[in-house]
């Protein structure tokens, strides 16, 4: 009696990586919105977190009908509780593409910084690729993959740590750019917090193949900025 | 295992020339519940009736390994079956009542063993009816034959007559497969009141009971025991894929 | 227990039993039935509706009325209970005297808790009946041997031992060889009274898996007393208590979210 269920399964899954796909996208634009200062594309996206917000409830229903139907074991069970978290994870994310587009709003027409600006869109390709990988490593089931991506999150680290030092001595050169650092500040906070994101779902993706609950980030971190 | 009541080890069992178990070794903690699970002729029937000799009866069934019940060789020349039967009962899946009163049930075996003092029988009678949940529904009509409750009730009462002399060990045998959901609650219920007196063994179709109740969960297959584990381990991470294919319905 | 406003306690049946929309193409429906035993009334309103080509799951405890309900839907009860009401079929309500009990059963087939293949070889298991009622053309009795025991997910175990006795099948494959013998008669609807519970968990799969392959061309109606089939593998779930369809609904519903509340302590295992 597997073949619903693992037709169920399946839709789950592919339902899951649409929605990694458009959370990834989203990140991606909200970054390039802000570094370009193109507030159109900002509103686009606060419009649109909504319908990230639909997919992760509709995502939510569906694992919890199955529960309920078909009582799910071992792997059968991680695999759903699995999206179940990941989803949370990734609905958080589009939270913070949102929030990204908001200070992409506010910081127009302040005067700005083009070097932190440069770091920024680094650290925001970065976050951007991590959040595709690990779902390429959530297709596959790769749970060392899983560990190798959340490693990356240390560089996402150093550069938010960058970005705050650059944005201090900013400040102190020239008290005109106060404005535009807090946003700066702001934006890399919530980077940080997408890898650290990425970094759950990792867990869970290596929860999922082994049954083991870790911590992929210890001794990191998970500061805003 | 030190604390362990009974261990059996090597156990194989023939029919005629045919061997059905294949030499495994098993051994159960005093006290809680182990679940064996597995498909149909996957052996574990077969298994605990050697436990208590059921298959003495049958002809052509050879049992060999030692089978070690609290320090004592249970398939000794010299072990007294009926006694044995005593302290390991068994419960089967049909509720077999004897066609006598629901008191008369459980008094059967005492009365066997020669207690006849009505006070002692009415106290052992009342304590063992209690123990499997239905006192409250028959207190009032322990005169009435056995056969006139539902099959729910008459299991309940099949095992408080094993309970009533007393033994350390309840084997059951799919006691509930024949029972709707209701009255598979109530036993259910039952055997989690009596899971700290007694070591209870239980075959069960059913895995979601085998994961509800059971402390340890032993699989078989084609005669095997594949797997014994704490029942929250085998059914969040179990050792043996086997036993993840058969728990996750991925059979064959 | 659960404590939820949405859940309600007066079980007024009517709010709380599915209506298929205009489109929805109706299999069966039973209107105002009443099962008697004697004097004893053993079902009262199960008023349901069957949708064509759809599982729909009986679930209640013993006594509810599931089985007494899902007998009367082919007249079993004829000669052990007195049944009032309609039970209609393209139009026609079978329980009227006019109707040909027999012929009605080629439409309306039922298969039992334990399967009860004839003490004959498998192939005329299924064509006895067939022969029974006239049909004499071997190409033609071997051809709905063969789609039948393929649709019961059978064919390929048995295929090259036709002629061995039925008793030698596993209980598993004998079920499905009943099953085979009842869609052979090419009914609309299948009956199905409990068709798994004696069965071990590969066996039961092994038929749920058939039913799930039979709901392309059959409508089916299952009693069942596990509720994880039910779960498993219906659309609709109907759930009887005290000889009343107390809840009917999409089964998924059933299983996160049911209306009245004995339902959810029924499927939650809250019993008494």
């Amino acid at each position: 009696m597997r073949r619903l269920f693992d037709e169920e399964l399946a839709d789950l899954d592919a339902s899951f990586t649409e929605m990694g796909m458009l959370v990834s996208e989203t990140i991606g634009k909200s970054v390039v919105a802000f570094v370009n200062h193109d507030r159109e594309t900002a509103l686009e996206i606060i419009n649109s977190d909504e319908q990230i917000n639909q997919r992760e409830v509709a995502i939510e229903k569906k694992t919890f009908e199955m529960i309920a139907l078909y009582q799910p074991v071992t792997i059968d069970l991680r695999e759903i509780v699995t999206v179940l978290k990941a989803v949370s994870e990734l609905e958080r994310m589009g939270d913070h593409a949102r929030d990204v587009a908001e200070a992409t709003i506010r910081v127009k027409g302040t005067k700005r910084s083009a070097s932190i600006e440069e770091t920024i869109a680094t650290m925001g390709e970065q976050t951007r690729q991590m959040v595709k990988d690990i779902l390429g490593v959530y297709v596959n089931d790769d749970a060392q993959g899983a560990s190798v991506i959340a490693a990356n999150n240390l560089s996402v680290g150093q550069l938010s740590h960058q970005v705050r030092l650059d944005v201090i001595t900013n400040i102190e050169k020239d008290s005109e750019l106060a404005t535009s650092g807090t946003d700066y500040l702001i934006v890399a906070g919530h980077l940080k917090r997408i890898a650290d994101y990425v970094t759950n779902i990792a867990e869970w993706i290596v929860y999922k193949r082994t049954g083991k609950i870790v911590d992929l980030n210890p001794g990191n971190s998970s500061s805003f900025v | 295992m030190a604390d362990s009541i009974l261990t059996t080890e090597n156990v194989r069992l023939y029919y005629g020339d045919k061997e059905a178990l294949h030499g495994f070794d098993l051994d159960f903690p005093e006290k809680g519940i182990t679940a064996l699970i597995g498909p149909s002729g996957s052996g574990k029937s077969t298994y605990i009736r050697a436990i208590n000799r059921m298959h003495d009866l049958t002809e052509g069934v050879t049992v060999t390994g030692n089978f070690m019940f609290k320090g004592n060789n249970i398939y000794a020349p010299t072990t007294d079956t009926v006694e044995l039967r005593k302290q390991i009962g068994m419960v089967f899946q049909q509720p077999n009542p004897f066609p006598f009163s629901i008191y008369d049930n459980v008094a059967f075996g005492l009365r066997i063993a020669g207690k006849t003092k009505k006070v002692e029988l009415d106290e052992i009678v009342e304590k063992s009816l209690k123990q499997a949940a239905i006192w409250d529904e028959v207190k009032d009509v322990l005169h009435k034959s056995a056969l006139s409750l539902s099959g729910g009730q008459q299991q309940r009462v099949s095992i408080a007559r094993t309970l009533a002399v007393s033994p350390d060990i309840l084997l059951l045998d799919e006691p509930t497969s024949a029972l709707d959901p209701v009255s598979s609650h109530k036993i259910e219920e039952t055997l989690m009141n009596i899971r700290n007196d007694y070591t209870i063994i239980i075959v069960t179709h059913n895995m979601s009971q085998a994961s509800r109740i059971s402390d340890r969960t032993a699989f078989f297959m084609d005669g095997n025991l594949i797997e014994v584990s704490p029942t929250t381990q085998l059914f969040t991470d179990p050792k043996e894929k086997q036993t993840q294919d058969y728990i996750t319905g991925r059979f064959g | 227990m659960l404590e939820n406003e949405a859940l309600n306690t007066d079980n007024a049946p009517l709010r709380n039993i599915y209506r298929f929309g205009e489109n929805a193409e109706i299999a069966l429906s039973t209107h105002d039935l009443h099962v008697f035993y004697g004097d004893n009334e053993a079902l009262s309103e199960g008023d349901l509706e069957f949708e064509r080509y759809k599982i729909t799951s009986l679930i209640g405890a013993s006594g509810s009325g599931k089985s007494t309900f899902l007998r009367s839907l082919n007249r079993m009860n004829d000669n052990v209970a007195t049944v009032k009401g309609q039970i209609m079929y393209r139009g026609i309500d079978i329980n009227s005297k006019e109707v040909d009990v027999y012929e009605m059963r080629r439409h309306i087939g039922m298969v039992f808790q334990r399967p009860n293949p004839f003490a004959k070889s498998i192939k005329d298991n299924i064509t006895f009946a067939l022969k029974q009622r006239g049909m004499r053309d071997k190409n033609k009795l071997e051809e709905i041997v063969e789609t039948s025991l393929k649709q019961a997910a059978l064919w390929d175990q048995v295929k090259d031992d036709l002629g061995k006795s039925a008793l030698a099948l596993s209980g598993g494959q004998q079920q499905r060889l009943v099953i085979a013998r009842a869609i052979a008669m090419k009914p609309d609807i299948l009956l199905l009274d409990e068709p798994a519970s004696a069965l071990d968990p590969i066996s039961t799969s092994q038929i749920e898996d058939t039913l799930l392959e039979l709901k392309e061309k059959y409508t089916i109606v299952i009693v069942t007393h596990n509720m994880q089939q039910a779960a498993r593998i219906s659309d609709y779930t109907a759930f009887f208590h005290m000889g009343k369809a107390i809840e009917y609904d999409e089964t998924r519903k059933i299983f996160t979210r049911p209306k009245v509340k004995l339902t959810n302590d029924y499927i939650s295992g809250n019993f008494g």
